[in-house]
């Protein structure tokens, strides 16, 4: 066996080494667009779902989040936890926010009739703004007029999706303004309580959390909503470079937070639908890249058959002088290996070199998500590893397939 | 001493339900050191004859024994060793490896034999050089005329130093000089001891040879020794 790999390696060398460069080339390219097909195909609806996944921890959740518990209003001894938060040596930054149901109303000045005034039920939100920069950095999100300063009073900032020139839709139970500018004046009504405010600016991102609220400096939604323990509704903790959330949120735990709140990695944040939507893409993935296996294993197999179909004489003259037909068989074998290795290999320095990075540089504009590449490199081996077994059994059987007829026969060119 | 016993060889064809029998109950011998040239018009079965000699192909019915060996009991495998290991083949269309250079060619067997890759190429060259092509060493086929292919095709059959060289036309495609060349290289190795069954049609090197068999309609007409 030792002595048929030695020649079949030779025999391939010689061929590969000596082939068309054309030909190999292109072999090469198919191989490496399956391997591509098999990675990227997946990665990106993979990807599609976690760059939501990734926005909704940058930009909302954190890596840590702290929420109220089931039928409480708000979390009790926020000051206490607060305080703990601050204290941890993980904690890089964290933004407490109030939060209180309500409704928002536009041109009620100029309506004639109650029920022609617009109005829309949403989210507000009281935020320290230096505080909300530094954890979710959400000012990159306001796409008209600026973002809140701890000084501003009677001032908001509207989600877009409260406009409708930015989410024209209208759907039963749900309503958008119309002609809402920067400078407007708008009433909201929390409760009781009826204010008018200024719109400072609209907030436009992806994630829901930004777009379906309506953001105030933390200190007059407290005093609108009568917050006076200073107790907040959720908290968003950013963690240093390499802290683990999950640690975090153990120890914050430990240290009795749990009894006041709930404690959430980003990950036990995300919706159970998220999950599996994610699985779900996941799997689709696999069977789009299933057929590109396929088809590369078609490709492989009639290439290696036409090449060994027309040195059929060539492979009767080599048993003809008394080479083993497995030593041939094992120069294909060698053959499809190189192509699948070499098709991987450059599949591999696009995929990190270039597609991923450049991807994550300028993700994908899905409606929902900002689209990356996602690829973890054990993944990634696993296909290559699959695409070069394939590639060595469809190299196999039309080699073996030729390599059985008899060696007179191809020698001589009979059929 | 009978290098090659056959007895009662048959050889025939298969076509649909029709049978052509190319050899008809052939009785021959081959002593080591004879240079034994077969001759016959064409379809007369020569090569058919020169193949189940040289155990490229299975004959119909009838013994063929090699080195006291019965290859009608030889597995394909061993069949392919022995073929390796005994036996030297010259083809008519020379059947070098295109993707091969010269030295690549005939080293390929001996490689495949177990020596390594180096001591295959030295016996290589020298099998080369005694052919006169130890200036050709990396020139692939395509790279040489006729003549010279032929030639690399005997330096491969003749590097392992077989026991039997086969030549089935070995000067069917070649120019006249070419052939002269390549006979006077048979001729030599011949005088060294070699062992030689060559399928000819042509008169002038079938003279070479120290007996010519003549073969038609499936059997032996003549054998004349000279």
């Amino acid at each position: 066996m030792s002595q048929s790999l030695r020649i079949g390696f030779f025999l391939a060398l010689r061929q590969v080494r000596r082939a068309s460069k054309w030909t190999t080339g292109l072999i090469i390219f198919v191989m490496t667009l399956t391997f591509l097909n098999l990675t990227v195909i997946s990665g990106i609806l993979v990807g599609l779902i976690e760059g939501s996944v990734e926005a909704n921890k940058t930009y909302y959740t954190s890596d840590v989040i702290i929420s109220t518990l089931p039928k409480k209003d708000y979390i009790e001894q926020s000051p206490k936890i607060l305080s703990i938060i601050s204290a941890l040596p993980e904690t890089e930054a964290y933004s407490a926010r109030y939060i209180q149901g309500g409704t928002i109303e536009a041109n009620y000045k100029t309506a004639t009739k109650a029920e022609d005034v617009e109005s829309a039920g949403g989210s507000f939100v009281g935020i320290d703004p230096i505080k909300e920069k530094e954890t979710t950095g959400m000012d990159r999100f306001v796409v008209e007029g600026s973002f809140l300063t701890p000084t501003d009073y009677d001032q908001i900032l509207l989600g877009a999706n409260f406009l409708r020139k930015y989410l024209p839709i209208e759907s039963p139970g749900f309503t958008t303004l119309s002609n809402v500018e920067i400078g407007d004046k708008i009433r909201i009504k929390i409760g009781n309580i009826t204010r008018e405010m200024t719109v400072k600016g609209f907030i436009k991102s992806k994630v829901d959390e930004l777009s379906f609220r309506i953001f105030f400096v933390d200190s007059q939604l407290r005093g609108l909503i009568g917050r006076d323990d200073y107790n907040v509704d959720e908290v968003s903790i950013k963690l240093k470079q390499g802290a683990d959330p999950m640690i975090v949120r153990d120890a914050l735990k430990r240290s009795g937070v749990g009894e006041y709140a709930k404690v959430q990695t980003f990950e036990d944040a995300q919706p159970k639908f998220l999950k599996d939507i994610k699985a779900t893409f996941a799997l689709l993935g696999n069977m789009i890249s299933s057929i590109g296996l396929a088809v590369a294993s078609i490709t492989i197999f009639i290439v290696i058959f036409i090449n060994a179909i027309t040195r059929r004489k060539f492979i009767g003259i080599l048993k003809g002088i008394g080479i083993t037909g497995t030593a041939i068989e094992v120069s294909y074998i060698f053959q499809s290996f190189f192509y699948a290795i070499t098709g991987s290999v450059i599949g591999f320095i696009v995929l990190y070199g270039l597609l991923q990075p450049f991807i994550a540089a300028h993700p994908i504009n899905f409606p929902f998500s900002d689209g990356i590449l996602v690829a973890p490199l054990g993944e990634t081996m696993i296909r290559a590893a699959l695409l070069v077994f394939t590639t060595i059994i469809a190299g196999y059987i039309p080699a073996r397939m030729i390599v059985r007829r008899n060696t007179l026969d191809s020698i001589l060119g009979r059929n | 001493m009978s290098l090659i016993t056959v007895k009662n060889l048959v050889k025939s064809f298969k076509n649909g339900d029709k049978e052509t029998q190319v050899l008809k109950n052939i009785n021959f011998s081959c002593e080591e050191g004879e240079f034994i040239a077969i001759m016959g018009r064409s379809g007369a079965g020569k090569s058919t004859f020169l193949y189940q000699l040289s155990l490229l192909d299975e004959p119909t019915d009838g013994e063929i024994i090699i080195f006291d060996k019965d290859t009608h009991s030889m597995s394909a495998d061993e069949k392919t060793r022995f073929r390796l290991n005994e036996l030297g083949y010259v083809f008519q269309d020379y059947a070098l490896l295109p993707d091969l250079t010269a030295v690549e060619n005939v080293a390929i067997p001996l490689m495949m034999q177990g020596k390594s890759k180096s001591a295959a190429y030295v016996e290589a060259k020298e099998s080369l050089e005694r052919v006169g092509l130890g200036h050709r060493l990396g020139n692939l086929p395509s790279q040489m005329s006729g003549g010279e292919q032929q030639r690399v095709s005997v330096a491969r059959a003749i590097a392992h130093k077989p026991k039997i060289l086969f030549a089935d036309e070995p000067t069917a495609n070649l120019d006249n000089e070419s052939s002269r060349t390549v006979m006077e290289l048979f001729k030599e190795i011949y005088k060294q001891g070699q062992t030689i069954i060559m399928v000819t049609h042509e008169e002038e090197y079938a003279k070479m040879a120290k007996r010519i068999v003549r073969l038609d309609d499936g059997k032996i007409i003549t054998d004349i020794k000279d």
